[in-house]
């Protein structure tokens, strides 16, 4: 029998569901407004919440002083073709962790995200030699494959944990009707992970769009992307608070945007397998 | 006439390969400041001389340092220029990882640079990195609190003055605060402030055998008297204050004095900006009388990475944005209280920058400062605010560390000098000193 809710309850529920979510939100929506703000009203005590001279004026200095679409362009190269690359490399591995799992497979898996455990920093300086070595430095090909390395382990526990929940009897079935390997997972196992393989994008180009350590050591002038661009307006010896955050909001604006209209397929990606 | 023919077509050849390796693009890390940025905004001026062009990658101070380092002891080739300060050019110019600048041509008057700024970019008197421009540390004072608090600043007062008018000028109701002064933990940040502080009450880092010297009474002197100082005449939460949240507190006028960067004049009396622009006035950092103040010395340099293929354009460069001529641009485009101080003694004979208002006490202050003789016993190092090693900024980072904690009351000043001397130690045993 459902629990009856009570209209008060839901009442609350909301109150406080919406509580929490504009808590978790203020931060953005604080550099947000800051944005319009001029650099007194920005560190104005106490702070000015909507009542201030909304100015444009610190979006216009940005855009005269960056070549904002450079750096987007380059987020999206970086973000999107690490993720795809990654979806390209992960489908057939989750596949086969998740439908013919050998005895080591557990430990595989383990052992993929205890690469995750080590500090980034400790890694710098090989990859970074290597990159040297290879030429790759400051290119946008070399960071679509080390930040497709990063989350790969993401990507493919993220598919292996959605692929197990497909019955296997399907693939089967699939097989005995004569299809390949390849048909299989093309055909039968992709087109029925649609959802889980769309909340698995998408989650993985936010994680590759907000990466700012090997974006940022690993570029110059050209592969730069925006985490490079709001790294150029933070300042410990000057006080550019408002610029700073014009340059914020117009780097997290495409994403925020992308995780708007999207939300749906990355609540579902995020809470897939919590309730069985 | 085939030899002719030849000829001809060899110097064609060659005049196109001169004048396409004359016309080259470099690469220049910097950090984000207003200097900065107004040398990015006059970066045509340089293109139009000397057909190169110049791609930019700017950088907040501590990503920058990371970012440089990296790509320096790798030879990664990244940048064609850096922009680093008076810490590590000294460092990286006895490894051998910078060109020297020494073949400057006459017209740029090397012998103009300043001799304290000149003196802490070489090493072994070979300069490495041409200052761009250069910043001490002073007292920024408010003339109507001091005035109220019947006192009346000296142009060279001492730390007990300062203690004495901070604690007049604090009235804490009306959240008025006598001293503002740097707590946040880092070792371009309290440990700045607190390192050239100590060289006031004569303190230092080391002895002549590198053996760490927080157990001295001078440190403790020095540690307890900022603490106390804090406490009784600071901003609450100071333990958290760096530069820009003691710009911000002195702009609303909620500090009567403030000791930090020469930099800060200019924001400080800027009335678009700070609500007490015209009560500003400046004084010597402090001492306590023995002979050395309190006041630092920094200065952001350019410099060339060795094995940098663009090394010609690179001085060219170097000598267009560290000029004579650099200042009178920015002069002419920006107004003289723009320009980039604390290079060149010949801007301190420029009468137009003479009626600057803080101009006069931050070259009094940039001469007060010897990085060779910072303290007043002799030490094995170069560096007023810094140590010039390799392992400083590390143990500095631990030993800010430990001075925050101090001054946020989380342990008494005596413990944090004793946890900062046991590291110090262990770390300068590990590095083999």
């Amino acid at each position: 029998m459902a629990r009856s809710v009570t209209q008060q309850r839901k009442a609350i529920n909301t109150a406080v569901a919406w509580a929490v979510g504009l808590l978790i939100f203020f931060p953005i929506l604080w550099t947000i407004l800051t944005s319009f703000k001029t650099e007194a009203q920005a560190i104005n005590d106490p702070p000015l919440f909507l009542f201030f001279d909304w100015t444009l004026e610190n979006y216009a200095v940005v855009q005269e002083r960056s070549d904002y679409m450079r750096f987007l362009w380059n987020s999206i190269i970086i973000a999107g073709g690490s993720t795809i690359l990654g979806i390209i490399i992960a489908v057939p591995a989750a596949w086969s962790m998740a439908f013919v799992p050998s005895k080591r497979t557990k430990d595989i898996l383990l052992w993929m995200l205890s690469t995750k455990m080590l500090p980034a920093v400790g890694v710098l300086y090989p990859i970074y030699l290597v990159f040297i070595r290879l030429g790759l430095l400051d290119t946008r090909i070399g960071l679509v494959v080390v930040l497709m390395l990063i989350n790969l382990p993401i990507i493919i526990w993220m598919l292996y944990t959605y692929f197990k929940e497909i019955p296997g009897e399907i693939l089967e079935a699939a097989r005995m009707d004569g299809a390949t390997l390849k048909e299989e997972i093309l055909y039968v196992l992709t087109p029925m992970a649609v959802p889980g393989i769309a909340s698995t994008l998408l989650l993985n180009i936010i994680l590759a769009w907000n990466e700012a350590f090997w974006t940022l050591n690993l570029t110059a002038a050209n592969a730069a992307p925006l985490t490079a661009f709001i790294a150029s307006y933070s300042s410990p010896e000057g006080l550019f608070y408002a610029k700073l955050s014009a340059a914020s909001t117009m780097a997290i604006a495409p994403i925020l945007i992308l995780g708007w209209f999207s939300q749906k397929q990355l609540v579902r990606g995020l809470t897939f397998g919590a309730v069985k | 006439m085939y030899l002719k023919n030849a000829f001809g077509a060899a110097a064609t050849l060659s005049l196109l390969m001169t004048s396409s390796a004359f016309a080259e693009t470099i690469t220049i890390a910097t950090v984000n400041n207003g200097d900065m940025i107004r040398m990015q905004g006059l970066t045509d001026d340089f293109t139009a001389k000397t057909g190169h062009e110049v791609e930019w990658v700017t950088l907040e101070e501590n990503v920058l340092r990371q970012r440089v380092t990296t790509d320096i002891t790798t030879k990664g080739g990244q940048f064609d220029i850096m922009t680093i300060g008076m810490y590590e050019t000294p460092i990286w110019g006895k490894n051998g990882w910078l060109v020297p600048l020494n073949d400057l041509p006459a017209e740029y008057d090397v012998d103009d640079i300043l001799p304290a700024m000149r003196g802490g970019l070489s090493y072994d008197d070979t300069l490495f990195a041409a200052p761009f421009y250069g910043e001490s540390s002073m007292i920024m004072y408010r003339t109507d609190l001091m005035e109220k608090a019947g006192l009346e600043m000296p142009e060279a007062p001492t730390w007990a003055f300062v203690a004495n008018a901070a604690r007049a000028m604090t009235d804490k109701d009306n959240e008025i605060y006598g001293i503002c002064l740097r707590g946040k933990a880092g070792w371009g940040e309290n440990m700045a402030f607190l390192t050239a502080t100590s060289n006031a009450f004569g303190a230092r880092w080391f002895d002549e055998n590198w053996t760490a010297q927080f157990d001295s009474k001078e440190w403790a002197t020095t540690l307890n008297f900022y603490i106390d100082l804090l406490n009784d005449a600071g901003p609450p939460g100071a333990s958290n204050n760096g530069f820009n949240e003691n710009l911000s507190l002195f702009q609303q006028g909620k500090c009567g004095m403030w000791i930090d960067a020469t930099v800060a004049a200019s924001f400080v009396t800027n009335p678009d900006d700070s609500s007490v622009a015209d009560k500003v006035d400046f004084a010597l950092a402090p001492d306590t009388g023995l002979d050395r103040r309190s006041n630092w010395l920094w200065a952001w340099a350019l410099a060339i990475p060795a094995g940098t293929q663009k090394e010609g354009a690179a001085k060219e460069f170097i000598q267009w944005a560290t000029s004579k001529d650099y200042i009178e641009l920015v002069a002419e485009n920006e107004g003289w209280a723009n320009v980039p101080p604390g290079a060149r003694s010949s801007l301190y004979e420029n009468p137009n920058y003479k009626a600057v208002p803080f101009s006069e006490m931050t070259l009094k202050s940039i001469l007060s400062a010897d990085p060779l003789n910072p303290t007043v016993d002799a030490v094995p190092y170069v560096g007023v605010q810094f140590v010039a090693i390799p392992e400083f900024a590390g143990i500095a980072s631990q030993v800010g560390q430990e001075f925050s904690a101090a001054l946020a009351g989380q342990q008494t000043a005596e413990e944090a000098l004793a946890k900062a001397q046991a590291l110090t130690t262990e770390e300068m045993e590990a590095a083999g000193y």
